[in-house]
C-alpha cells in the first residue's frame, strides 16, 4: 500500500467547488472579496489607483488642460506640463509621508532641526496607529467568520471611556495612562460584546447589529460632550475637558506628534499574530470561521467563540479609539474618532486579514493621509484626492476580476507581470 | 422557440468517440491520452477511484473544460465543445453528482431554466403552461414520474436526481453522462435508478455511467472502461469478476471482504433506552429507541437514510438535544453533556458528512488531526498550542494511517475524499476510546481506503472498544457488524445476526416485520 506514489487529486478542484455548501449571498461575496485579494492584486491596485489619480489631477488642472488644446501642434507642452504636475504632486505626497530631502539637508547643514527632518514619518505613524487597532479588529473578527462593521462604534466608545478615565480619575503618572488605555479597551469590548452575545444567543446578524450600534455610539458621544462635568467649562462649543497630561500617551512634543500609540500598535499586532496562530482561542476561532459545523462536531462551542471573538475585536477597536484620544486629540469632540472604524475595514481588506499585513496597510493609509496634507498645501491638490486614491485602491481590490482582465492576468504569470508593472513606474 | 427542442432531433442514436484526450493541470496529467468509444444505446461504465480522472474527462466532454490534446467525435464528426450549450446542441447531457437545481423553484421551473419557452421573443412572457406540459410529456415518455409543481427543496434526493435526468432529456440529448449518480442514493433509490437507466438505453439513449461501485457496474453496464491515474487501463465486459475489476481500478489486489475473528463481547458500554430525539422541524426522528453496544463488538445500524439514524448519532454526541430517554456510557449519563465532554470521556466519532462536519478544509492535515484534542496535552493547554508536538504527531499519523498527502501542512481540501476520511479516522482513533461511532464511514471513499478503514474499525473492536457503525450501505453493515439493528421511521424494528438473509434485511429496512400483527 505504502509503495504507491502519492495520490493525484485531479478531480478534486471541480468537486470541491460544487461541494461548497449553500451560504448567504453576503457571506459568499465577502469570502470571495477577501480570498481574491492576493499580494499581486494589492500591488496592482495601488499602482492603478496612482495612475488614475494622475489622470484626475491632469483633467482637474485648467492650465495643464489648456496645453492639451494644441496637443497635435506641440505635444511636448502637454506632456511636460502633465508630467510636472503629476510628479510634483506625488513627490509632495512622498515628502509629506516618508522624508523630505530638503529638511534632511537643512538638518545636516544646521539650518533646520532634526525634528523637522522626522516630521513626515512622525505624521504617517500618528495617522497609522489607530488604524492598526481598528484594522486588526476587523481582520480578527473576519478570520472567525464575523464581519465586524462596528469598529467605528467600538472606537467611539473606546474614545469616551479612555477620555473619561483620562480627565476624571486623579491617578499618578504611568498608572493613569495604563488605566485610561484599559478603560478604552473595556469600553470597546463591551460594545463588541453586545452584537456578539446577540449573534450567539439569537443568531442576529452582526452586520445589522454593529451598524446600529455605530449610530448609537456616535449619538451618545454627541450628547455626552455637552453634559455638565464633561464639557470643557471654558468653551461653549462641543468639546470635552482635556485628559490630564498624566493620561496622555508620551510623545516627542513640538512638531513630532508621534506617540507611544504606534509602539503599542506594533506590540498588539505581534500579540494578535500569536493569538491567531499559536493560541487555543485562535485555533478555535479559525476553525469556527472556516467551518462552523465541523468546529461544533469537534466539541468547540461556536456560540462562545462568537461572543468572545466580538469582545476581543471590540476591545481592539476600543484601544484604537483610546490611542486617538490619548495620543493626539486629547479631548472629546463629536468627530474625535474621525473615520478610523470604517477605515479599519479597508485596512483589513488591504492587509488580507493577516495581522502584519494589516499593520502595513495601516501604515500605507497613514502615509497617504500625511502625504496628502503636504500635497494639498504645496501642490494645491485637494486632500480629497487622497480619499479618491484610497477609494480606488479598495475598488480595484474589490473588483479583482476587473484588475485581472485589465492586465490579462493568468495565475502563473501574476508574479512576473506584477514585477514588471512595478518597474515601469 | 419551439424549434430549439426539435432542431437537433436525430434519426439514429448517437455514437461517441474520444481519441487521445489529454488534460494537464500544471504538472499534473489528469487525463493521459484517453480513448473511449460509446456505442449507440449502450450503458458504458467509467470505473475508477476518486481522483482517477473520470470527472475531468467528462467535464471536457460536457464543455466545462477544454482538452489540451485529442479530439471528440460525435457520429464520426470531430466536434469542438466549448460550453455545456455546445454539448447539449451536440446531443450530450450531463447529470452532476451535486445537483444544479434551484431549491426554491418548482420542478417545472427548474427544468425550464436555461431553455425557457417564451411568448413574444426572448424578452417575452414565460410560457409556463407550455414548460409544464413539456415536463409532463417527457416524464411520461420515459416513465419517470415527477410532480411538475413540487418545490425542489421539498423533494427527496432520489427525486431531485430524477428532475436532473428529465431536465437533460427535455433538452433532447441522446447521450447522458451520469456522474456518480448513486453516491447520494439509498439502496432502493439506486435500484430504481438502475431500472431507469436500463429503460433509457432500451429507448436508444447512450449512457456514460461514472462510478466506483463495482456491484452497480456489474448490474447495469454493457461495457466497462477502467481508468487509473488518468489512463485507460482496460475496456472490459461485466462478466469480469469483481475482484478483478477492483484490482484493475486500484492497481493491485484488494480484499473487499471484511476479515475478522468471532466477536468476544464484554460489558455493556453504551446503553440507550427510551431515546426520543426531534429533528430540526420538531418532528420525532428517533422515537423510543433501546439498544446496547458491548465492548469488543460492532453493532451495525442498517436502514434507508432518513429514518432517524443521523439524529440518533447526533444525540449520542451531544450535537442534538435529547427529548426523552437516557444514553449511558458505562455509568455516566451522556444526555445533557456537551460534545466536548462526550469526546473527552472516550468516545470517537466519524460524522456522516465529512466535508461539512468532519474536516475543516482550509486547515492543514496536522491541524485537522488535532481538531478535537488541540487544547489537551501534549498538543497544548487551555491557552496555547504546541506546534512542535502537533507537527510530530501529524507525521506519525500520516505514516500510521497511510494518509496520502504532499505534506502534513497541506490543506485537507487538497486531499482525495478517501484520504480526508482517513484523517478523520486517524484523529478519532488516536486517543483511548471506550466507544467508537462511525456514520457512513466509507461514503465517497475509494476502494483502497475502504479496505484500510474497515481494517482499522475491526482493529478497534479487537482491542475491546465498543463500535457503532451506521450505514445505508447494506454490504458494509453486514460485513462489519456482529449484530445488526434495523432502523425504520425512528424505531429499531429488530436486532438480527449478520447472517440473516438479505431479502429479510431488505424487508425490515422497508418497515416490514415478519410478524405483521405486533405492529
Amino acid at each position: 500500500m505504502t509503495s504507491e506514489a502519492p495520490p493525484r487529486p485531479a478531480e478534486e478542484p471541480a468537486q470541491e467547488k460544487a461541494e461548497e455548501k449553500r451560504e448567504s449571498f453576503l457571506s459568499v461575496f465577502l469570502h470571495n472579496l477577501w480570498s481574491a485579494n492576493t499580494v499581486t492584486v494589492t500591488v496592482l491596485s495601488i499602482v492603478l489607483a496612482l495612475l488614475i489619480g494622475a489622470v484626475l489631477m491632469i483633467v482637474s488642472d485648467a492650465d495643464v488642460l489648456a496645453t492639451f488644446g494644441y496637443l497635435t501642434a506641440r505635444p511636448s507642452d502637454a506632456l511636460t506640463s502633465s508630467w510636472e504636475l503629476v510628479s510634483t504632486a506625488y513627490a509632495d505626497l512622498f515628502k509629506g509621508a516618508i522624508l523630505d530631502p530638503e529638511a534632511i539637508s537643512a538638518w545636516v547643514s544646521g539650518t533646520g532641526t532634526w525634528q523637522q527632518a522626522f516630521t513626515p514619518i512622525s505624521e504617517t505613524l500618528t495617522y497609522a496607529a489607530p488604524l492598526v487597532f481598528t484594522g486588526l479588529s476587523v481582520a480578527l473578527a473576519f478570520r472567525g467568520g464575523l464581519f465586524n462593521i462596528g469598529g467605528q462604534g467600538q472606537a467611539v466608545i473606546g474614545c469616551i471611556t479612555a477620555a473619561a478615565a483620562g480627565f476624571a480619575l486623579p491617578l499618578p503618572i504611568v498608572v493613569h495612562v495604563i488605566v485610561a488605555l484599559l478603560a478604552g479597551l473595556l469600553g470597546g469590548a463591551l460594545w463588541g460584546f453586545i452584537p456578539g452575545i446577540l449573534k450567539a444567543r439569537t443568531g442576529a446578524h452582526e452586520v445589522i447589529t454593529t451598524i446600529m450600534l455605530n449610530y448609537t455610539a456616535g449619538l451618545f458621544l454627541t450628547w455626552l460632550i455637552l453634559q455638565k462635568g464633561v464639557q470643557n467649562p471654558g468653551r461653549s462649543d462641543a468639546i470635552s475637558k482635556p485628559v490630564d497630561s498624566s493620561a496622555e500617551l508620551a510623545s516627542f512634543g513640538g512638531v513630532l506628534r508621534v506617540n507611544l500609540g504606534i509602539v503599542l500598535a506594533v506590540l498588539t499586532t505581534a500579540a494578535i499574530a500569536w493569538l491567531l496562530n499559536r493560541s487555543v482561542f485562535g485555533f478555535e476561532l479559525r476553525a469556527v470561521g472556516a467551518n462552523p459545523p465541523a468546529a461544533k462536531t469537534a466539541g468547540i462551542s461556536v456560540a462562545k467563540t462568537y461572543t468572545l471573538l466580538m469582545v476581543v475585536a471590540g476591545g481592539l477597536a476600543g484601544l484604537g479609539g483610546a490611542t486617538q484620544v490619548l495620543g493626539t486629540a486629547h479631548s472629546l469632540t463629536p468627530a474625535v474618532a474621525g473615520n478610523i472604524g470604517f477605515d479599519g475595514l479597508l485596512v483589513a481588506l488591504l492587509g488580507r486579514n493577516r495581522p502584519w499585513g494589516t499593520l502595513f496597510a495601516a501604515l500605507l493609509y497613514g502615509a497617504l493621509r500625511a502625504g496628502g496634507n503636504r500635497m494639498q498645501s504645496f501642490s494645491g491638490i485637494s486632500l480629497e484626492l487622497v480619499t479618491v486614491l484610497q477609494a480606488l485602491i479598495v475598488i480595484f481590490i474589490a473588483a479583482p476580476a476587473l484588475v485581472k482582465t485589465m492586465f490579462h492576468l493568468r495565475a502563473a504569470r501574476a508574479a512576473r507581470l506584477g514585477a514588471s508593472m512595478a518597474k515601469g513606474w | 422557440m419551439a424549434g430549439r427542442r426539435l432542431c437537433n432531433r436525430r434519426e439514429n442514436p448517437l455514437r461517441l468517440e474520444l481519441r487521445g484526450i489529454t488534460k494537464r493541470f500544471g504538472d499534473l496529467v489528469a487525463n493521459d491520452h484517453i480513448d473511449l468509444t460509446v456505442e449507440p444505446g449502450e450503458v458504458h461504465a467509467l470505473l475508477g477511484e476518486n481522483g482517477a480522472g473520470k470527472s475531468t474527462l467528462m467535464n471536457q466532454l460536457y464543455g466545462l473544460l477544454q482538452p489540451d490534446e485529442g479530439e471528440i467525435l460525435v457520429d464520426g464528426e470531430p466536434k469542438v465543445i466549448r460550453s455545456p450549450r455546445d454539448a447539449i446542441a451536440a446531443g450530450i447531457g450531463m447529470v452532476h453528482q451535486h445537483f444544479m437545481l434551484v431549491p426554491v423553484f418548482t420542478v417545472a421551473e427548474n427544468i425550464a431554466l436555461g431553455a425557457e419557452e417564451t411568448r413574444g421573443g426572448p424578452l417575452g412572457w414565460l410560457d409556463r403552461r407550455r414548460n409544464r406540459r413539456d415536463v409532463i410529456e417527457t416524464s411520461e415518455r420515459y416513465g419517470l414520474p415527477i410532480d411538475p409543481d413540487a418545490l425542489v427543496e421539498d423533494l427527496p434526493v432520489g427525486i431531485q436526481q430524477r428532475v436532473e435526468i428529465v431536465k437533460a432529456l427535455t433538452r433532447d440529448v441522446d447521450l447522458l453522462i451520469l456522474d456518480e449518480p448513486t453516491a447520494v442514493l439509498t439502496p432502493q433509490e439506486t435500484e430504481e435508478l438502475l431500472g431507469v437507466m436500463r429503460g433509457l438505453s432500451d429507448s436508444g439513449k447512450s449512457i456514460v455511467f461514472i462510478t466506483h461501485k463495482l456491484k452497480e457496474v456489474k448490474a447495469i453496464a454493457d461495457r466497462i472502461t477502467v481508468i487509473r491515474r488518468g489512463r485507460t487501463i482496460a475496456t472490459t465486459t461485466p462478466d469480469t469478476p469483481e475482484d478483478e475489476l477492483a484490482a484493475l481500478m486500484v492497481g493491485r489486489a484488494v480484499s473487499l471482504e471484511v476479515d475478522k475473528a468471532v466477536a468476544d463481547p464484554g460489558r455493556d458500554v453504551l446503553t440507550v433506552s427510551g431515546l426520543v430525539v426531534e429533528d430540526d422541524r420538531g418532528v420525532r426522528a428517533v422515537d423510543g429507541v433501546d439498544f446496547v453496544v458491548r465492548a469488543g463488538e460492532v453493532l451495525g445500524v442498517a436502514g434507508v437514510q432518513g429514518n432517524g439514524q443521523t439524529e440518533l448519532v447526533e444525540a449520542i454526541m451531544g450535537l442534538r438535544p435529547v427529548a426523552a430517554g437516557s444514553i449511558r456510557l458505562d455509568n455516566e449519563d451522556l444526555a445533557g453533556m456537551r460534545t466536548k465532554q462526550i469526546l473527552r470521556s472516550g468516545v470517537g466519532y466519524v460524522p456522516e458528512d465529512r466535508s461539512v462536519d468532519g474536516v475543516v478544509k482550509e486547515f492543514s492535515v496536522a491541524e485537522n488531526l488535532v481538531l478535537d484534542t488541540y487544547d489537551r496535552p501534549p498538543y497544548g493547554n487551555a491557552f496555547r498550542l504546541d506546534p512542535a508536538a502537533i507537527a510530530s504527531s501529524a507525521r506519525e499519523r500520516v505514516e500510521q494511517f497511510d494518509i496520502r498527502t504532499s505534506s502534513p501542512d497541506a490543506a485537507v481540501g487538497t486531499l482525495s475524499g478517501g484520504n480526508q476520511q482517513k484523517v478523520v479516522v486517524a484523529r478519532e482513533m488516536s486517543r483511548p476510546l471506550r466507544l467508537f461511532i462511525a456514520s457512513q464511514p466509507t461514503r465517497g471513499v475509494d476502494v483502497g481506503s475502504i479496505e484500510f478503514i474497515y481494517g482499522r474499525i475491526v482493529h478497534e473492536r479487537s482491542i475491546g472498544t465498543a463500535v457503532l457503525v451506521v450505514s445505508s450501505e447494506l454490504d458494509e453493515v453486514v460485513g462489519l457488524a456482529d449484530r445488526i439493528a434495523v432502523m425504520y421511521r425512528g424505531k429499531i424494528l429488530a436486532v438480527v445476526p449478520p447472517d440473516t438473509p438479505r431479502d429479510q434485511l431488505g424487508l425490515l429496512m422497508a418497515g416490514i416485520t415478519s410478524s405483521e400483527d405486533d405492529a
